[in-house]
């Protein structure tokens, strides 16, 4: 799919060029591109190094675990192959909570760190597992309880409430996220039933660090 | 609802920045050197995202810079004309799961145009604020731990990105309309 449709933007791209005599335009628009993955990363090495060295500390203080235990239910019914006070819980409410609170530069760290502990998990490496899919869902929907940004360019227009759109982008915010989880739990089930029951890690893997995690 | 929301939103990450290492400290865990231990892998991560988003913001670059997009636009317009949706909207659902800061700009441009109380001005901001950038999520999130075949996310993801869209859509109608 990720190979169809980047062939398809670069291949209908070029076709489109060539038949409006654009072909330079997209030559630059090509190096322009190229420039901003890597300018969007080198953004990113900031943000990711603070995030997930504050992440560790709470790690090693055994502070996801604690959040891993309390929100475990909800966490457990959408994350069923995740094993019980495994790391990658507490992690992925870390990333859900903050994107709730609209707070996307702590969100994805503690998304990413949640993606690398459920790789731990993970029987193969190069193809996402279902639980992988689920917490990808769940980001691209993204449920946003204060959308920010418009908030502030509705108010640099002038706009005479420029919150009035909180209460519309939450319904269709939840909507999306719903639907997502809906999809996902459809697509999953079908990957299931196409092949052999997955072999699910009963023990949560030892901590990997000697730094004290003990929990009460 | 609003200011009680976004005052929690103001005080949340310096709270999580004071009670994380204050925690940490009376569990006996060292904290500037398990800080610095973990953020050591921040810079890995990072790195290892440039292939994948160099690679996807090219192809988008190039489709967006040749007029594809432009024309893939034109093809759904009549359809929503019929239907009586503002066409100038459209772009928005097409761009919003590609591009998070291509969106963004043509959200801004939609309301310095027609006003942020216009229906049209609503709509946008509330198709842009419903959603995240599905392909830039995807990329810098599999990126980061090497994931090649997504299986069905990235499906999943424009599936349920085409739904928001529709619920903004029917929302803002039901609302401001």
């Amino acid at each position: 799919m990720v190979n169809f449709i980047w062939l398809f933007f670069i291949l209908v791209g070029f076709i489109v060029a060539v038949l409006q005599g654009r072909v330079d335009d997209v030559t630059k628009a090509l190096f322009t591109g190229a420039e901003t993955g890597v300018t969007v990363c080198f953004g990113l090495i900031s943000i990711l190094v603070f995030w997930l060295g504050i992440m560790r500390i709470a790690e090693d203080a055994g502070l996801l675990q604690k959040i891993a235990k309390l929100l475990g239910p909800i966490v457990r019914f959408l994350f069923p192959d995740v094993p019980k006070n495994h790391p990658a819980l507490g992690y992925i409410m870390s990333n859900m909570s903050a994107n709730l609170l609209g707070l996307g530069n702590a969100a994805t760290p503690m998304g990413i760190k949640a993606m690398q502990e459920l790789q731990k998990l993970n029987p193969d490496k190069d193809a996402a597992s279902p639980a992988m899919c689920t917490l990808l869902a769940m980001n691209t929907s993204s449920i946003t309880l204060i959308p920010t940004t418009l908030i502030a360019i509705r108010l640099k227009f002038e706009s005479s409430n420029p919150a009035e759109i909180v209460g519309t982008t939450l319904i269709a915010t939840m909507i999306a996220t719903c639907a997502a989880m809906l999809i996902d739990r459809w697509y999953r089930h079908r990957y299931y039933k196409s092949r052999p029951i997955p072999p699910l890690p009963k023990t949560p893997p030892p901590p990997n660090r000697s730094a004290p995690t003990s929990t009460t | 609802m609003y200011s009680i929301i976004s005052t929690i939103s103001t005080w949340a990450i310096p709270a999580i920045i004071v009670f994380i290492p204050l925690y940490a400290f009376f569990r006996k865990v060292p904290v500037y050197e398990t800080f610095v231990d973990g953020a050591k892998d921040g810079f890995d991560t990072a790195i290892q995202i440039i292939p994948h988003l160099v690679g996807m913001m090219v192809a988008i670059s190039v489709f967006r810079a040749s007029g594809a997009m432009d024309l893939m636009v034109g093809f759904v317009r009549p359809l929503f004309d019929a239907i009586g949706i503002p066409s100038e909207v459209l772009p928005l659902g097409v761009l919003r799961p590609i591009t998070g800061a291509g969106s963004l700009a043509f959200t801004t441009d939609l309301i310095q145009q027609f006003g942020p109380d216009s229906l049209i001005g609503r709509m946008a901001s509330t198709i842009q604020g419903s959603t995240d950038t599905t392909i830039y999520v995807l990329t810098v999130y599999f990126g980061a731990v090497g994931i090649k075949k997504g299986r069905y996310a990235l499906k999943v993801g424009l599936l349920s990105d085409l739904i928001g869209f529709v619920a903004a859509i029917v929302v803002c109608f039901l609302v401001f309309a």
